[in-house]
């Protein structure tokens, strides 16, 4: 008796458990729609891990898991995301991404033709990130077991210059620099999560953060602390960067670009916009003699046109983010003890 | 933006916050009735502008706050039940009961649901037919319409798997029970905007009369704030005790009649508990005898279920201006955000919520704060 496994060759096809089998479903899969998409020599060696050249001093090496509904949402997508997310990781630390890792998790039932497209968009993310796609893994986990696609990038990077960048070089006279308006992703994928409408068109930020860094490396900036702004928004940011640096930040409220979408979606839904995510933004904590370069250059890049300095590292010895108002009133920003809830009335 | 950004401009505000200065001259209390100005009050500081006389007192006017304990282990057993479909608005779900929260119910696989309006829970009904749907009913007038509406929707669509656990509270009765109460301190109230959007300001005017206590129907924007500051103090300043409507832009003193009918169409007014406060009379909504089906609390077999109020919890002196958040021996202590002895804590209108997220206070700096760099 001959039994043979149905394999993906239309569209229209599912993905099956057997697509995690490591059998010859899996390697079809590998096959018609993961190798030729990330096509490069690593890939091409098919082996357990790649082999990868290393000729700088020092490695940087990061991680990041992706789950989110939906997998489409307008302005990107998980494939996107997943390759932004890690490179942008890479790219917080003065890094350059030279290779990232693709593990897959299916859900039985999720239709390749959707796979497909996810993997388009990370074949493309990573193109025009200058990163590589070099090797991964693919599992399959029950229907009812998963939410479409999960996505876990692993990226190594190299350092692009001697500066280093960490929190433990933020100084007390740092400018606080933010590279453009928030909100834009928490929001529009609560919209279209929930089915929200709202008059203006929103997207998400979703975008690499390694071009504008870059920009900024080689035009000589002096960069003391870099953070991108994901769950938890800029407030959750800055509160972790006053923390490890033990120092007082003060903000200036007026000086916070925020959207006219993003602001009225807040003000219907009772959210904080300094609390919702963010995948295209960041802050550089830079000395104040490098502000005007630092603005000048980033003005210059796709993700940096609007970008501020929307306030100051203070004094030394106490961990905290002072908000300051119009009206000169201060209060303090703190971590939010869970998720944001919209409110009744 | 247009409707906001006038009512927060600061040299307006400033231009009020100097007037009230000069028009105080006696120590006063005011109450802000609603949770939500408590919270633009704290977040936007507006209590560093005003003169040290004069002092602001949180009211009940937070549904999520005042929900009785007994009813949130009602809504918990309910979720918890694998066929059913439990919807609430995002603020109920980290609510405390005695035991759990209704995220608690969500994590171990309860189907629970955040929706945005009551209507969204009708829908759900009709796509889950084999599923009990129950929309977990809290507000005050403010949402009771939408409310209404819903279980009209749900009984013309003959939706025999919908109901709702309606915990529906009206504010008049309850500023009177203050008014009345020997311990109350409030001698003005600002009255909350959006409920008055519906109920129109009518039914205050018996109530000025009777406690000589001047009413403001006040927004929720600081300059809105300020000027319901500024029209209590001077009335107080004066002797006066009037209802004065200073959110003109939204609120007529016969309020939305429409509304009010299909409020009236739908539920019958009743005695309500309040949470850490008690029972007031006439200061709740439930079904009348016509929609009695669609009443989740006789759908469900819950009687059984009773609860005594967390006596740590000191809401009730709170809701009634008697006390504030910081006088409470547990605040930011055992009760925090991430673990509230009360709803005050976690609702987004809560009193507590509003001290705990906006008014720490700042530790000094080795600096002067001077962030006026500009851009380029």
């Amino acid at each position: 008796m001959n039994i043979q496994c149905p394999l993906p060759t239309k569209t229209d096809e599912i993905v099956k458990l057997g697509h995690g089998s490591g059998g010859e479903m899996t390697q079809r899969l590998l096959k018609n729609y993961i190798q030729p998409l990330f096509n490069n020599s690593w890939v091409s060696q098919a082996h357990d891990s790649a082999t990868l050249p290393w000729d700088a001093d020092r490695l940087v090496f990061t991680t990041d898991s992706f789950v989110i509904t939906p997998l489409f949402f307008p302005g990107g997508n998980i494939g996107e995301l997943a390759v932004y997310g890690t490179v942008n990781d890479l790219a917080m630390g003065g890094a350059e991404a030279k290779f990232l890792s693709c593990g897959l998790i299916l859900e039985e039932g999720l239709p390749l033709a959707i796979l497909e497209r996810v993997l388009i968009s990370m074949a493309e993310a990573a193109s025009k990130t200058g990163v590589k796609l070099v090797t991964g893994d693919t599992k399959v986990v029950e229907r009812g077991k998963g939410d479409g696609i999960y996505i876990n990038t692993s990226g190594v990077g190299v350092l692009e210059s001697n500066q280093s960048i960490d929190p433990s070089r933020i100084r007390s006279g740092d400018l606080i620099l933010l590279s453009g308006d928030i909100g834009r992703h928490g929001i529009s994928i609560m919209a279209s999560r929930e089915g929200l409408e709202f008059e203006s068109s929103l997207a998400s930020d979703c975008a690499p953060l390694n071009g504008a860094v870059s920009k900024l490396l080689r035009a000589g900036v002096e960069i003391h602390c870099l953070r991108d702004l994901t769950r938890g928004g800029l407030a959750t940011a800055l509160v972790e960067l006053a923390e490890s640096s033990n120092r007082s930040f003060v903000l200036e409220e007026s000086s916070i670009p925020i959207s006219e979408a993003v602001q009225g979606a807040c003000e219907i839904l009772g959210l904080d916009p300094l609390y919702v995510a963010n995948e295209g933004r960041f802050v550089a904590i830079i000395p104040e003699s490098a502000s005007e370069l630092a603005i000048a250059t980033l003005r210059e890049t796709d993700v940096g046109t609007s970008c501020e300095i929307i306030g100051r590292v203070e004094g030394e010895g106490y961990a905290q983010v002072i908000l300051r108002n119009s009206l000169g009133c201060d209060r303090l920003l703190q971590r939010l003890p869970g998720e944001q809830l919209p409110r009744i009335c | 933006m247009k409707f906001l950004d006038e009512y927060r401009q600061s040299d307006n505000i400033r231009k009020i916050a100097t007037e009230i200065r000069k028009v105080t001259t006696k120590p006063w209390t005011l109450m802000e009735v609603c949770g939500g100005q408590t919270h633009a009050i704290v977040k936007n500081r507006l209590d560093q502008l005003l003169p040290k006389e004069l002092e602001l007192v949180h009211g009940p006017g937070c549904p999520v706050c005042v929900t009785p304990l007994e009813m949130v282990d009602r809504a918990i057993a309910i979720a918890s039940i694998p066929e059913v479909i439990f919807c609430s608005f995002g603020d109920m779900l980290r609510v405390p009961g005695s035991e759990s929260d209704l995220l608690a119910v969500k994590a171990r696989g309860g189907d629970v649901r955040i929706v945005y309006s009551p209507l969204q829970a009708v829908q759900i009904a009709e796509q889950n037919p084999s599923r009990e749907v129950v929309f977990f009913a809290v507000g005050f007038e403010t949402t009771a319409a939408a409310n209404a509406i819903a279980a009209s929707q749900a009984l013309h669509k003959a939706l025999d798997n919908f109901s709702m656990l309606v915990s529906q509270f009206l504010v008049t009765p309850a500023i009177d029970s203050i008014c009345s109460s020997p311990e109350s301190r409030v001698q003005a109230f600002l009255a909350a905007g959006h409920v008055c959007s519906i109920t129109g300001y009518e039914r205050y005017l018996p109530l000025v009369q009777r406690h000589h206590i001047p009413i403001v129907v006040t927004g929720f924007e600081p300059l809105d704030i300020l000027e319901g500051i500024l029209m209590c103090i001077s009335q107080l300043e004066q002797g006066a005790y009037r209802v004065q409507n200073q959110y003109l832009r939204a609120v007529e003193q016969a309020g939305n009649r429409q509304a009010q009918e299909l409020i009236r169409r739908v539920f019958k007014v009743s005695a309500q508990q309040w949470r850490g406060v008690g029972w007031i009379p006439q200061s709740g909504l439930v079904f009348n005898d016509a929609f009695a089906a669609l009443d989740a609390k006789s759908k469900f077999d819950l009687i059984r279920i009773s609860t005594a109020e967390c006596h740590q919890c000191i809401s009730g002196e709170i809701m009634l201006g008697q006390k504030k958040p910081k006088d409470c021996p547990h605040f930011g202590k055992g009760c925090r955000p991430e673990q509230p002895l009360g709803a005050p804590m976690v609702s987004s209108e809560g009193a507590c919520s509003a001290y705990y997220r906006y008014s720490q206070q700042e530790k000094p700096r080795e600096h002067p704060v001077s962030v006026a760099h500009k851009n380029g």
